[in-house]
């Protein structure tokens, strides 16, 4: 059971379970679906219009430009987001589904349990983002011809692994705080949407906000991807924006992991893992 | 089973194998949250309890409601960290050889947790799998417990929710005979059942004793159930454990003829007045 290979037995038994509970639950994923699509459509549409809503004329080349400039950040955005909520959601769902201590009792190492959630996660966000472009293509003619698409699967990897310590980090809030913790996550994560450019360049915030942009990811890795994708910048041009990416997962999943595992043994000291019965 | 003994003794080096479940002393207290609205008192819900579970043994805790019975269990299932004393299970400790004591237990909660939306058939795949068994290999071991507990084979692709309280509970316990615990904890496995379920789950408790090698403490507010399924009795009181033994000892000792009348003597009111209410000696 110790070896690499059970882990990995273990691992999957959420893969499965989340596989599992998405299609039992699969028309709130197709509302996640319709809202992705819609909020991503409609981004792309103010792009086309802005021309007629700034009142003047536009070289068709740069609204083309502008609209692909907003569609990398709201799809970006929505991939990093799904791995953010989920993950997040971890304690805070089990709990409503009154599973929670079956799992924490059950002989799987918490870090193996984590894996295969990021495993799920990622499995699901990619999914999503992928329907989400399909859908919009074809509403919205996306130029992809100066694309470096290599450097963009890149980022998007390292964007992931960036994102899931963050989120194994904002687990532990419903962890901590039985009553208010997932909200708080929800708080992190709109933070972190306002701070990273995701539809306009960082430097339009004010001075305060961009020192708070400089510690997302998602700062790194929607630039690195508008880059890849508008002007065909390959890893290496892009490795400015992906080494800090690289540096905050290296990071923060570790520490995410050890704050979680601190927040385990103190809401098992305290009776926050669940009170009732 | 045998193999697994042989491999439980070999990293053990003090441990008697007939003792299944060794608490010293075991003491919890929850304490308000500090900071925002703070207020409250802390409640002493195990206070200094010590109790030997032997292997093959049903032992049944009986207690009022809030006399501290689910916190023993979490306590001894490693969902709860007690503030002093010491619990060992199959002679390993319950904190330093935490995932090797997960391996050796199993518990089934007053509510059946379970993913609602997922069938039966899914929900114990997926507890199978947690415990290293695989797919295959469960599948014809669940259909075998689900058809002694008397379920329709055709529901067990439906969602849970879908399913009675009663069988719910059956499917919960299917779920943690499923993993072959040496020690299966059962905190009031037949609270909300109607009488039927009731003795169908009693049956089958009795059953998994004398077929299985397995050691049952079960946690229960109900003095028939307790006299009928237990071999011995432990009685919780506010916290403390007030009196042990079997049925007839307890009524021996206390000169009286019921269970009942024991409970009332040992802690001066009857077993259906809740500890949360009454005098607030529980807390300090
Ligand atoms: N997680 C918890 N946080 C705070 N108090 C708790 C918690 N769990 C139980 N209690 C309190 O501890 C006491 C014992 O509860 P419990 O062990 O659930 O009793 P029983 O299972 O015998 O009904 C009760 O006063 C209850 O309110
Ligand atoms: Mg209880």
């Amino acid at each position: 059971m110790a070896t690499i290979g059970g882990q990995l037995g273990l691992a999957y038994a959420f893969v499965e379970r989340e596989v599992a509970l998405s299609k039992r639950y699969w028309a709130w994923e197709l509302v996640w679906l319709v809202y992705g699509v819609v909020t991503s459509l409609s981004v792309a549409y103010i792009g086309l219009a802005a021309p007629t809503i700034a009142g003047g004329v536009a070289d068709p080349a740069a609204v083309s430009r502008f609209v692909l400039y907003l569609l990398v950040g709201t799809i970006t955005w929505r991939f990093l987001g799904l791995i953010f909520e989920q993950m997040g959601e971890t304690i805070a769902w089990e709990r409503w589904e009154g599973t929670i201590e079956y799992t924490f009792m059950a002989p799987v190492p918490r870090l193996t349990h984590l894996v295969g959630m990021c495993g799920a996660t990622l499995v699901r966000a990619l999914g999503f983002s992928v329907a989400i472009l399909a859908a919009v293509t074809l509403f919205v003619p996306v130029d992809l011809s100066h694309a470096d698409i290599a450097a963009a699967l890149v980022l998007l990897a390292t964007g992931a692994v960036a994102f899931i310590g963050l989120a194994i980090g904002s687990a532990v809030f419903p962890l901590l705080w039985t009553e208010k913790g997932l909200q708080m996550a929800y708080i992190v994560q709109a933070v972190v949407l306002l701070v990273s450019g995701v539809y306009y360049p960082t430097s339009v915030l004010p001075v305060w906000m961009q020192a708070l942009s400089v510690v997302s990811p998602a700062t790194y890795v929607i630039r690195g991807m508008r880059a890849a994708l508008l002007d065909g910048a390959d890893v290496a041009a892009v490795w400015p924006d992906l080494w800090p990416a690289l540096l905050v997962g290296a990071i923060s999943i570790p520490v995410g992991l050890r704050v979680f595992l601190w927040a385990e043994r103190h809401a098992k000291r305290t009776g926050r893992l669940k009170r009732s019965g | 089973m045998a193999i697994e003994i042989r491999e439980t003794t070999r990293d053990q080096t003090r441990a008697d194998l007939r003792i299944a479940l060794e608490a010293c002393a075991v003491r919890k207290i929850f304490r308000p949250a500090r900071g925002l609205g703070a207020g409250g008192v802390a409640v002493r819900a195990v206070d200094d309890v010590s109790l030997t579970v032997r292997r093959g043994e049903i032992y049944g805790l009986l207690g009022a409601n809030g006399s501290g019975k689910s916190t023993l269990i979490r306590v001894f299932s490693t969902l709860l960290t007690a503030d002093a004393g010491e619990v060992r299970i199959f002679g390993y400790d319950i904190v330093r050889d935490e995932l090797a004591v997960k391996r050796l237990i199993n518990r089934v909660s007053v509510e059946a947790s379970f993913f609602k939306k997922l069938s039966a058939m899914e929900n114990l795949i997926y507890a199978g799998r947690l415990y290293g068994v695989a797919p295959d290999e469960a599948r014809p071991k669940i259909r075998e417990i689900l058809r002694r507990l008397g379920i329709d084979p055709r529901r067990v692709s439906e969602p849970l929710e879908k399913l009675s309280r009663g069988m719910q509970q059956k499917i919960a316990i299917a779920r943690a005979f499923l993993t072959s615990p040496m020690l299966l904890l059962l905190d009031e496995p037949t609270t909300g059942l109607d009488i039927r379920s009731k003795r169908e789950v009693q049956t089958f408790v009795r059953d998994l004793r004398d077929e299985h090698d397995a050691t049952i403490l079960l946690t229960t507010h109900d003095l028939d159930e307790a006299a009928r399924l237990a071999d011995r009795i432990g009685i919780l009181h506010q916290g403390r454990l007030v009196a042990e033994g079997s049925a007839s000892e307890l009524c021996a000792r206390h000169g009286t003829g019921s269970l009942e009348e024991v409970f009332m003597t040992v802690t001066g009111r009857r077993l259906d007045e809740s500890d949360d209410t009454g005098g607030g000696a529980g807390t300090e």
